[in-house]
């Protein structure tokens, strides 16, 4: 008992004064919190981003296909003036901007209903019904689509049967269209679902008041309001879709080919990491400029 | 006991063949067209292959394409042969060459002991040191082997075998026979206006040879010899005729699956494929056929090489003498849809499939292998020393602006 007795007070003395010292210097806690995340966002990604950039000023050699690390500006100035890459990268970014604002469409209304219209019940049902597809793989939901719009698939198959022709969508950039706003659609709808539920209804009724109808309050109270939820939703179809290489392999035809594409076929292929490394810089630029501007319409207030 | 390890389902090998690789400035005169000509040796060149065989060490890991080492196998199965070398048979497939190349670097890692790479993984394999040299006299078969295969340029530098030949294959031409009556007999179909939206090439940049090929038939004048040896003025002029195809192409296909499912749905009538893809086809009762046209194919060839550092080279050694034997090569050309290295399996192939034995040309006399080029990977220096070829860096470029 006596040992006992005498351990307990020892044991309770070691760990007081770095309790008492945590506590009179808050900043400490915050740094012993901080550091893993940080120290692994630091590495991990930051690094990587780095040595990305570094990498891109450097070439390969074309007979050993080695990478030689002599600076130059040689990929940039391929991507620049090369019409391939301005094509592809002119590709790419139109059918992100495409498939961007075919959700914003889609999820506008859709989420105006969710959030204003809809009872709890049907609100709820809803919200699972938008995030039940994210359950299934992405390969498997691409693959449903080759499945519908190929040449014997449903979508021939059912214009044929009412007589109309054949659209033949299957292999070509609207089916890549049609693929993206369908698999990135959730990411729009959650976040302009969860901006247009802060308005308050008190702000609707204040403008009942004033005489405004139905149309005249969404168009002025609830589209402004919303609306950064709908560039943070933008944020993810966008970055997604420029980002994406195996939507345009598995149903994109001859001339589908993705800034994704070229920078995997550099990689794996021809071994031509600094040359990928440079094109992987376009979409980060990209989406800088591209967060840049969402930042200004409010997008990270409504994240 | 999960022993076979699924990689990636499909098999992604065409299109990343031929890929980017490590190779030495005299890699590119290892095709053994010039005479005399003393090849850069590989790192491994010095090592001795063993004399004799000794006791197997237990277990066997291989790297493989999939259906390669097949637990399917019935005559002879691979249960047998565990059973009769003690040796475990673990594979992990590979979805690329790349992803082979990966694999087995660092000899293997200690880890693994065999590859069963393909033409255009070899030289990369060889010259990284990544695999040693193998003794064929320990193969009782290798003297049944066709000649060609016993010293492919692309396993074989300088009379040293880096791996002993398994299988190979020509890149057919493969068309709906209710779309094409009449058999195609030139390649020419590819690149016919009147066959727009119906066709379908493999997406890798190794077209540029088959275009190439066909030139080299249709164009005398460019003065084509190998279609892996393109000056500028070739390379152009097959670039210009892949650029005049691109609006008739309905997909560049990845995978052999894809191709499989374009032909399936009706979306594509006619392209270039493996005998594999028509195989599979043809089981699914889908109205396809395939030929070799005039103008003559590319192909592949694959080998089963020996990691540098494999810990158990003994049974790495009973392995290639089992897959040599004519059963076992029967049978893994039969399901897989491709052509035995030995001659004695032919027989034995028309017992499995009647047929099958003059349909993969298993029979073939040498003289065909010169109607097939086998796939390689293009260099800077061509074979008669000079510097103007077009390397394959260059093929990447363009292929991705043909594509696109």
């Amino acid at each position: 008992m006596a040992v006992e007795a005498a351990r307990r007070p020892r044991k309770s003395g070691g760990t007081a004064p770095l309790q008492a010292l945590l506590w009179r210097r808050p900043w400490l806690r915050a740094a012993l919190l901080l550091l893993p995340p940080l120290g692994w966002f630091v590495v991990i990604y930051l690094a990587s981003l780095g040595l990305l950039l570094i990498t891109a000023f450097w070439q390969i050699n074309d007979f050993t296909t080695q990478i030689e690390q002599v600076w130059n500006l040689n990929n940039f100035q391929t991507i620049l003036l090369d019409p391939t890459y301005r094509l592809i990268i002119g590709r790419t970014v139109v059918l992100a901007t495409a498939v961007t604002i075919t959700d914003a469409a889609i999820a506008f209304p859709f989420a105006y209903f969710m959030a204003r219209v809809a009872s709890r019940r049907t609100q709820r049902l809803l919200f699972a019904a938008v995030l039940l597809p994210l359950w299934a793989s992405y390969l498997a939901r691409v693959y449903s689509w080759i499945l519908i719009l190929n040449h014997s698939g449903l979508l021939n198959w059912s214009m044929q049967s009412i007589g109309l022709p054949a659209p033949n969508l299957g292999y070509t950039n609207v089916a890549m269209w049609i693929v993206f706003s369908y698999i990135w659609l959730p990411f729009m709808i959650v976040p302009t679902y969860s901006a247009m539920e802060r308005v308050p209804e008190s702000l609707m009724e204040a403008a009942a008041d004033l005489g405004a109808r139905r149309w005249r309050a969404v168009r002025d109270v609830v589209l402004p309001l919303a609306l950064p939820g709908v560039v943070a939703g933008s944020i993810f179809t966008f970055s997604l879709t420029l980002g994406d290489f195996i939507t345009p392999v598995l149903v994109g035809g001859a001339g589908s080919t993705f800034i994704g594409n070229v920078v995997y076929s550099n990689v794996g292929i021809a071994n031509n990491i600094p040359f990928a490394a440079a094109l992987a810089t376009v979409p980060v630029a990209i989406m800088a400029v591209y967060l840049i501007i969402a930042k200004r319409l409010g997008a990270f207030e409504a994240l | 006991m999960n022993t076979l390890e699924a990689g990636s389902g499909i098999r992604f090998r065409l299109a990343t063949m031929a890929a980017g690789a490590i190779i030495m400035l005299t890699a590119c005169g290892s095709t053994g067209t010039t005479p005399g000509v003393t090849l850069q040796q590989p790192p491994t060149a010095g090592m001795k292959p063993p004399t004799t065989i000794g006791p197997g060490e237990g277990a066997l890991k291989l790297i493989a394409w999939e259906g390669y080492v097949d637990r399917s196998w019935k005559q002879p199965s691979i249960a047998s042969f565990e059973k009769d070398t003690g040796c475990k048979v673990t594979a992990k497939y590979a979805g690329s060459s790349d992803e082979m190349v990966a694999l087995m670097a660092g000899g293997g890692g200690g880890q693994y002991d065999m590859v069963s790479a393909s033409g255009d993984a070899d030289l990369r394999l060889i010259y990284s040191g990544d695999v040693r040299p193998m003794n064929p006299d320990l193969i009782p078969d290798f003297q049944y082997f066709q000649t060609y295969f016993k010293s492919p340029p692309y396993n074989t530098i300088n009379g040293i075998h880096y791996g002993i030949s398994l299988q190979w294959g020509p890149n057919v031409l493969m068309y709906n026979t209710t779309k094409f009556p009449i058999k195609p007999t030139s390649w020419g179909v590819l690149y016919d206006p009147a066959n727009r939206g119906l066709i379908t090439v493999p997406d890798n940049p190794i077209q540029i040879a088959d275009a190439a090929l066909y030139l080299s038939a249709t164009t005398p004048s460019l003065g084509i010899k190998d279609p892996y040896e393109l000056t500028q003025k070739q390379f152009d002029a097959a670039v210009t005729l892949l650029k005049q195809q691109r609006p008739l192409v309905k997909k560049y296909w990845p995978s052999a699956g894809d191709e499989i499912s374009l032909f399936s749905s009706g979306d594509a009538m006619v392209g270039a494929a493996w005998p594999y893809q028509t195989s599979t086809l043809k089981a699914a009762k889908k109205p396809v056929a395939d030929t070799i046209p005039t103008e003559g194919a590319t192909g592949w060839g694959d080998t089963w090489m020996l990691a540098t550092n494999a810990p158990h080279p003994n049974c790495a050694y009973l392995w290639t003498k089992w897959i040599s034997a004519p059963q076992a090569q029967a049978q893994q050309a039969v399901i897989y849809g491709e052509t035995p290295v030995n001659t004695h399996a032919c027989a034995l192939m028309e017992v499995m499939s009647p047929g099958s034995c003059a349909q993969y040309h298993a029979d073939a006399p040498g003289t065909y292998f010169d109607t097939i080029k086998f796939w390689k990977t293009p260099v800077a220096t061509c074979n008669d020393g000079t510097k103007v070829c077009i390397p394959y860096t260059q093929w990447r470029t363009a292929w991705t602006s043909i594509i696109s």
